[in-house]
């Protein structure tokens, strides 16, 4: 899921606030090009083709910085993290051979915000091997603030010991409150925080594929939330 | 939800989402370490008036469970023995700091009051002959694990002590919202003295709907009542009324018996059908856990009381 930090009311899991209800019930259509909250979109971050490349390429970074896809468990987090995974796995059975385990983790009861906005579980938890001595690639769309990947990590160590874990994303946008970083990242895109990146996947959205960045109307200047270099992969 | 004091008070969507997120609850039950941190550093009181055993249990392993701290408050060692008052031991736990309080009392209508004393989430975990909430939800909790999402059209027989059955009156809202069909058996000594707006039919013989029932829901022979010439004696109460292994025989194919708690093998329910194919018992109490995590997690987790 998308992160925001804490007290922002721009939460991918915040369903109480009427916009993200609109946007989860649909009224958000690509291609709109302004929503009923007032935002605009400012950019298409990937097309569905972008976006097929930057997987590949992770998949690839994947398996070359893990020498060989032996021992790996990609592990996406709710929600759209589950199909980045799927998606990876794909990849990498595609020129590696090789069928490596997909699971789906929720963090919701391990977040630091619970009590101070409304916060659900997303999907269940579901992960078919034993992760101790594996090495764990958590996945998800959007790496923000980096409290999700710390639940994660939290959520993930109660299941088993992992070798190591190790954070694949498709866009980092910066801003971070926690010192954790992604090892593979599709792109990484400067923003405000005011801004949202919206990412559709079409097993999950039921649209085309597409990554784009969107902000409050009336005003475009861009990004002092640059994503550390060290962030890419 | 601020409290959760009375079915009445939950639309479906509400109680589907109660139920939904029970299902997060019973897979984190079924992890290797059944536990999160969701609810650290809450406290969870439990505040019984009333005898409980399972009920009080499962309220509290439910807390554990999500990482709450709990205390409890028994009507034996408490100071009530010594003359408080409902409302000045209510203050005086939430003085203590407490962010939800779960209530048993003999009066209806108790952890209404409570409720609006205290700014702690109040739990009805039962209250007189009103209401049980949290039952009725595991109950439907346990159905549609069996049944899939929803109880549209299933056949209930609620078979017993309607008439002194908290149990019941929850159970008939939930399942009636749920979208199942109610109805209601046994003598008429022990059904509601009036029905006006019950969503429910009633029949006085258990032979004459049995084969028709999806669930066959028996409650507690109350032996307490035997001596105010309600019920015939318990022989005769368990020809006419108790699920027997014949009556079992007899039932469709698929379908289910299920019981409250606490039972008495014999009169109600026999062994064989206790301990059967169709019997949900076991799975009820197992379920009563996540569906009270789901409830409590609704209540002082997810932030429900912050809109």
């Amino acid at each position: 899921m998308a992160e925001s930090p804490a007290g922002s009311p721009r939460a991918d899991n915040l369903r109480a606030t009427p916009g993200q209800a609109a946007r989860e019930g649909g009224r958000f259509a690509p291609g709109a090009g302004r929503d009923d909250d007032g935002f605009e979109r400012r950019a298409v971050v990937f097309s569905a083709e972008d976006l097929r490349r930057a997987q590949v390429r992770i998949a690839h970074e994947i398996v070359e910085r893990n020498h060989g896809a032996e021992g790996i468990v990609l592990v996406g987090l709710h929600e759209r993290g589950p199909e980045i995974a799927q998606r990876l796995a794909a990849a990498i059975a595609s020129f590696e051979d090789v069928e490596v385990p997909v699971g789906a983790l929720d963090v919701a009861f391990y977040r630091d915000d619970i009590g101070m906005r409304p916060v659900q579980p997303l999907g269940p938890t579901e992960i078919p091997v034993d992760i101790g001595g594996k090495v764990v690639v958590l996945a998800d769309d959007v790496l923000f603030t980096g409290r999700t990947i710390r639940a994660a990590m939290d959520a993930l160590t109660e299941l088993g010991r992992p070798r190591a874990i190790q954070l694949a994303v498709l866009v980092d946008r910066g801003h971070r409150e926690l010192p954790i970083r992604a090892d593979f990242v599709g792109k990484n895109l400067p923003t405000k925080i005011a801004e949202d990146v919206r990412v559709r996947l079409h097993e999950h959205d039921g649209t085309d594929d597409v990554v784009e960045l969107w902000g409050p109307s009336g005003f475009s200047e861009r990004g002092t939330g640059a994503p550390r270099e060290e962030g890419g992969a | 939800m601020r409290d959760l004091l009375s079915i009445a008070d939950l639309d479906r969507a509400q109680i589907e989402a109660l139920l939904d997120g029970a299902e997060h609850m019973a897979d984190v039950l079924g992890r290797d370490i059944p536990k999160v941190p969701a609810l650290r550093g809450k406290t969870v009181v439990s505040l019984f008036y009333e005898d409980s055993t399972r009920t009080r249990l499962s309220f509290e392993t439910a807390a554990k469970r999500l990482g709450a701290d709990t205390m409890t408050f028994t009507l034996g060692t408490s100071s009530v023995k010594k003359g408080e008052s409902l409302l000045d031991t209510a203050r005086t736990i939430e003085a203590m700091g407490v962010d939800a309080m779960v209530v048993r009392h003999s009066a209806a209508g108790a952890p209404h009051r409570v409720a609006g004393w205290v700014d702690a989430a109040v739990v009805n975990a039962g209250d007189g002959r009103h209401e049980h909430p949290t039952q009725a939800l595991l109950d439907a909790f346990t159905l549609r694990r069996h049944r899939g999402p929803g109880l549209d059209g299933a056949r209930i027989a609620i078979v017993g002590d309607v008439r002194n059955s908290r149990v019941a009156r929850s159970g008939i809202a939930c399942w009636h919202r749920l979208g199942a069909q109610v109805t209601l058996v046994g003598p008429p000594t022990l059904m509601p003295e009036r029905l006006d707006g019950w969503p429910v039919a009633v029949s006085h013989d258990l032979d004459d709907v049995l084969t028709e029932l999806d669930v066959v829901y028996v409650l507690r022979v109350q032996q307490e009542r035997l001596g105010q010439a309600l019920l015939p004696s318990l022989r005769e109460y368990y020809a006419r009324y108790g699920v027997t292994t014949a009556r079992s025989e007899r039932m469709k194919p698929d379908a289910l018996v299920m019981h409250p708690g606490p039972m008495i093998r014999g009169p109600e329910i026999a062994t064989e059908v206790v301990d059967g194919g169709r019997s949900l018992i076991r799975e009820q109490v197992a379920n009563g856990v996540a569906v009270r995590m789901a409830v409590l997690w609704d209540l002082i987790g997810s932030g429900g009381r912050l809109v």
